[in-house]
């Protein structure tokens, strides 16, 4: 009941939305945002690790097919619905800033895609998680398509299509998972992974659904419309994009490819280890380079995702441990740094680093904020980036040292573009665009203090999510004992 | 049957109607008609009957397919109001014309004889070519009744050809009579009875713009008035896909060896020719002509896979492609004829840019439409992909599917563009006082396609 409430909740919120009109509005979504992370918060307290999937419940959705509406929560689901419930929240508080036109569609579809984000997160049925999967995406097109900047609409476009053509070949290997399935057929995540597939078959379904997967995070070769559609989106929609929609992608590959497809994973893992440390070193170098910060960020975000995706493929506790764990630690610095580059922006009227500089004379809240944010991001021991990164890397050192040693470069390169940002635009002389630059406001401190607070958290005690999720890696692990 | 002779007669009465003063009853007289031979075709469910010595046959899955037709028929009347201040327009004849095709539609979709086939699809045939040569004074309209009269005259012979050859090899029209046929010479099948079986293919294929027999579509759905594209590509299509699967699934059900092969190499063609060309199109209308022949191309999908799966999956496609496509022509309608350019309608995809803003309902319905085409989940167009894909993957066709997809992605860029102009672009357009009655009927399709795509169970499995 308690996933129901969690995936209905946003979408009745959101439908009321759109019957209000004015400025009420914001504030109506934030309330309903955080009711949201009530329940969640309810969910947590009620959550045992080592019982597996539960707060289940299951309908049956296209009968005469075997297809269920079947929801649950593990330990990584569970980890995720944090995730999106704590930050869509704070994301509706980052927006009290502006005045984006047509507000009640504008916080509707923000909450419309935290009900689908978290159908995606909770899905126990293939067919329902494809659902939930594309219904994501059609919140988040028109929030970037609509909202965005200048070039928005061949950028979203380009976005939207390549999303929806890698989730083609996903639904295609779902589809065939369901026909092998005995009986009647089911689309049920257990009748899936209980299914033994020849290697022919489960490396063709590897490449369908990794390809899937693989654009929505993105790893290399597949991250083209990236950068661009994280600049041209309006904030909100890019933290959305980087914050949550990029965590489909992962959490995709440790539920719905490692266990479905064993063989296959062993046998082309390596192969997506190989893009995604590509990805890994090929983004960081382009973020050094980067003068608007928007794009860097993108840049980051595109090699920090490499790391978790290079993780997950390890096939080792620490990696997979390192990357459900990074999910969380990276959606909070990124929205952090998406949210203080759009206070930066909206007050300066410029991103470009080469027009910014000495914000911080004036500003020390915003700065320190700024400053711990980025840190975690370039992985500072005692911040949460710490123990993300140092678990993968753990993780992809048993799996082979030299990969490790080459992914390792992503923490060298992330204090290299990360500090050379914060140079650039905070430290040195005033410019003139910076000059009446005033500090947080109420409700700007309201969405960082929570995140930093958060940096730590997870900095220094991980193990309150880490015991979470530790018996659902651990379960996801078995299936690869075997081999 | 007596929803046939109901509208027999009920479009003798609509001819009669015209000879009224007021032109304000035609409309509410013909929606009743058709409503009332949509009631009593569903009290033909769960009782299946033949009639005229077994010429024609109602089950559950004709009394579906009937539905279907009735319901787009009903859905599409209304959508005529504006002809009702026209002077120039013949009402009457209009509806008298709709009525009797839906005769013809309904024989297709029953048939147990061949004969029924050729006369069902003659009626509907032969009505099709008044009406889209019914806005007389349109040079182009002009031009695609006679374009589509040659080439429809063109493709009956064919198929009469065809169903004589097939009387040749094995004596009998009727449809059992030719499966009993195969299955009574698996080996000494007369070589007549192949060709026949092409050429009665080919008949149909027309008819639904199948590639390589599609070239006729565009010219013909782009000059017809919309109204009356709409009722093709909704009814002949639902028809035309009713009677070749009757036809492949009972008659020549045995030699799926030999039709199979060449249907599947037709749906490649269909998918590629249908979404590769509608990608240049300037014209929303044009756009969705081969919007169309791209539908046919993945209902044949589910003729090629032909298991258990494949009918429901084409009964559930034709809803969902009907609902969908009857928005798509009720906002066109609206739209082009607010940007009218020289008192014609102007059908450019440039007429809906900026929609949003001054019509946010009409740009709703037509985004909700554009998703369904496009197969995007919470539509009822995704479920009717997804039920032809998985019949299809049931029978290993993979590469098939393969295609399909990558057309599907193709499509998405087509249908977007016009989603795009609505919302992204700045535009000019006025807001559009929208009748009631159109509103309803834009309403029903729009929250039909919404709901079956949150649950298909309704529709799925009652056959």
């Amino acid at each position: 009941m308690l996933t129901l409430t969690l995936i209905g909740l946003p979408f009745v919120a959101a439908l009321l939305l759109l019957l209000v009109k004015g400025d009420g509005v914001k504030n109506i979504a934030f309330v309903a945002a955080l009711a949201e992370f009530v329940v969640a918060m309810v969910a947590v307290s009620q959550f045992s690790p080592e019982a597996g999937a539960q707060f289940a419940a299951n309908y049956p959705w296209i009968a005469s097919a075997g297809i269920n509406f079947s929801v649950a929560m593990d330990g990584i689901s569970l980890l995720l619905v944090i995730l999106t419930t704590l930050l869509v929240p704070l994301i509706v508080l980052a927006t009290f800033g502006h005045n984006y036109r047509n507000p009640s569609a504008f916080y509707a579809l923000i909450l419309f895609m935290e009900s689908a984000l978290i159908g995606v997160f909770t899905a126990q049925d293939a067919f329902l998680f494809y659902f939930f999967w594309e219904a994501a995406l059609i919140p988040i097109y028109f929030l970037a398509g609509i909202w965005g900047g200048k070039d928005r609409i061949r950028i979203t476009f380009k976005f939207f299509v390549y999303t929806i053509f890698g989730s083609l070949f996903m639904l295609l290997a779902l589809s065939y998972l369901y026909f092998q399935t005995p009986g009647t057929h089911s689309a049920d995540i257990k009748a899936i992974y209980d299914l033994t597939l020849d290697a022919n078959e489960q490396s063709l379904l590897f490449w369908a659904l990794f390809i899937a997967f693989a654009v929505k995070m993105p790893v290399f070769p597949f991250h083209t419309w990236q950068p661009d559609t994280y600049t041209e989106a309006p904030a909100p929609a890019t933290m959305l994009l980087s914050g949550i929609m990029l965590k489909m992608g992962i959490y995709g590959l440790i539920r719905w490819l490692m266990p479905v497809v064993p063989a296959g994973v062993a046998e082309w893992g390596p192969t997506a280890i190989v893009l995604s440390i590509i990805g890994i070193i090929y983004g960081s170098v382009i973020a050094v380079r980067q003068n608007d910060m928007k794009r860097l960020i993108a840049y980051s975000s595109f090699a920090h995702v490499g790391l978790m995706s290079a993780g997950v493929f390890s096939l080792t506790t620490n990696g997979l441990q390192g990357a459900v764990i990074q999910m969380l630690a990276h959606g909070i610095n990124v929205v952090g740094m998406f949210f203080v580059i759009d206070i930066i922006a909206s007050r300066t009227k410029t991103r470009d680093l080469e027009r910014l500089g000495g914000i911080t004379q004036t500003t020390p809240a915003l700065s320190v904020c700024f400053l711990i944010l980025l840190l975690g991001s370039v992985a500072l021991p005692l911040t949460n980036g710490f123990v993300g990164e140092f678990l993968l890397l753990s993780g992809l050192f048993e799996y082979n040292p030299w990969y490790s040693a080459v992914a390792g470069l992503t923490i060298i390169l992330g204090a290299v573009y990360m500090l050379r940002m914060f140079q650039k635009a905070m430290l040195g002389d005033k410019v003139e665009a910076a000059e009446p630059f005033t500090d947080l406001t109420f409700s700007e401190k309201a969405v960082l203090f929570p995140l930093v607070l958060m940096v730590f958290w997870i900095g220094l005690y991980p193990n309150t999510f880490l015991h979470m999720t530790g018996p659902a890696v651990a379960d996801i692990l078995t299936k690869f004992k075997s081999l | 049957m007596l929803s046939i002779i109901l509208l027999s007669i009920f479009g003798i009465v609509c001819l009669f109607l015209g000879f009224l003063k007021s032109k304000q009853v035609l409309l509410p007289a013909a929606m009743l008609f058709v409503a009332t031979a949509f009631v009593v075709n569903a009290l033909d469910w769960n009782r299946p009957v033949s009639y005229l010595n077994n010429m024609m046959a109602i089950n559950n899955v004709s009394v579906a397919f009937i539905g279907i037709i009735l319901l787009s028929a009903l859905l599409i009347l209304p959508l005529t109001q504006r002809y009702i201040n026209d002077a120039r327009a013949q009402l009457a004849e209009y509806y008298a014309i709709l009525i009797f095709s839906l005769v013809g539609a309904i024989m297709m979709v029953s048939y147990e004889n061949l004969i029924m086939l050729f006369i069902g699809l003659e009626i509907l045939s032969v009505s099709m070519y008044v009406l889209t040569g019914s806005d007389k004074r349109n040079l182009k309209s002009n031009e695609a009744a006679l374009k589509y009269f040659l080439m429809g005259a063109f493709a009956t012979g064919i198929l009469l050809f065809g169903i004589a050859l097939l009387y040749g090899a094995t004596g009998t029209f009727t449809v059992s009579g030719i499966s009993n046929y195969v299955a009574n010479n698996p080996t000494g099948i007369s070589p007549l009875f192949h060709l026949g079986l092409l050429l009665v293919l080919i008949g149909i294929l027309f008819k639904v713009s199948a590639a390589p027999f599609h070239f006729w579509t565009p010219d013909v759905y782009d000059g017809a008035p919309s109204i009356f594209t709409a009722f093709m590509s909704t009814v002949v299509k639902t028809a035309g896909f009713a009677a070749l699967y009757h036809l492949l699934g009972v008659a020549f059900t045995g030699v799926y060896t030999f039709w199979g092969m060449t249907v599947a190499v037709i749906t490649v063609m269909t998918l590629a020719a249908g979404n590769l060309t509608a990608v240049y199109q300037q014209s929303f209308k044009r756009m969705l002509a081969y919007s169309s022949i791209s539908h046919a191309g993945y209902l044949l999908i589910a003729v090629v896979a032909f298991n258990a799966q494949s009918q429901e999956a084409i009964l559930f496609y034709s809803l969902a492609y009907s609902l969908a496509t009857v928005t798509a022509f009720g906002v066109l309608i609206l739209v082009a004829d607010q940007n009218a350019i020289d008192g014609r309608p102007n059908e450019d995809y440039g007429a809906f840019n900026g929609l949003a803003k001054s019509n946010p309902f009409l740009a709703f319905a037509l985004t909700v439409s554009m998703c369904s085409l496009a197969g995007i989940p919470l539509t009822s167009g995704f479920f009717g992909k997804f039920f032809i894909f998985i019949s299809a993957i049931e029978q290993h066709m993979v590469w098939l599917l393969v295609i399909a997809v990558l057309m599907s992605a193709v499509g998405i860029y087509y249908y977007f563009r016009v989603v795009i102009a609505m919302y992204m672009r700045e535009g000019s357009t006025q807001t559009i006082t929208i009748a009631p009655l159109y509103r309803l009927i834009l309403i029903i399709t729009t929250i039909l396609t919404l709901l079956l795509g949150v649950a298909p169970g309704i529709i799925k499995g009652m056959v």
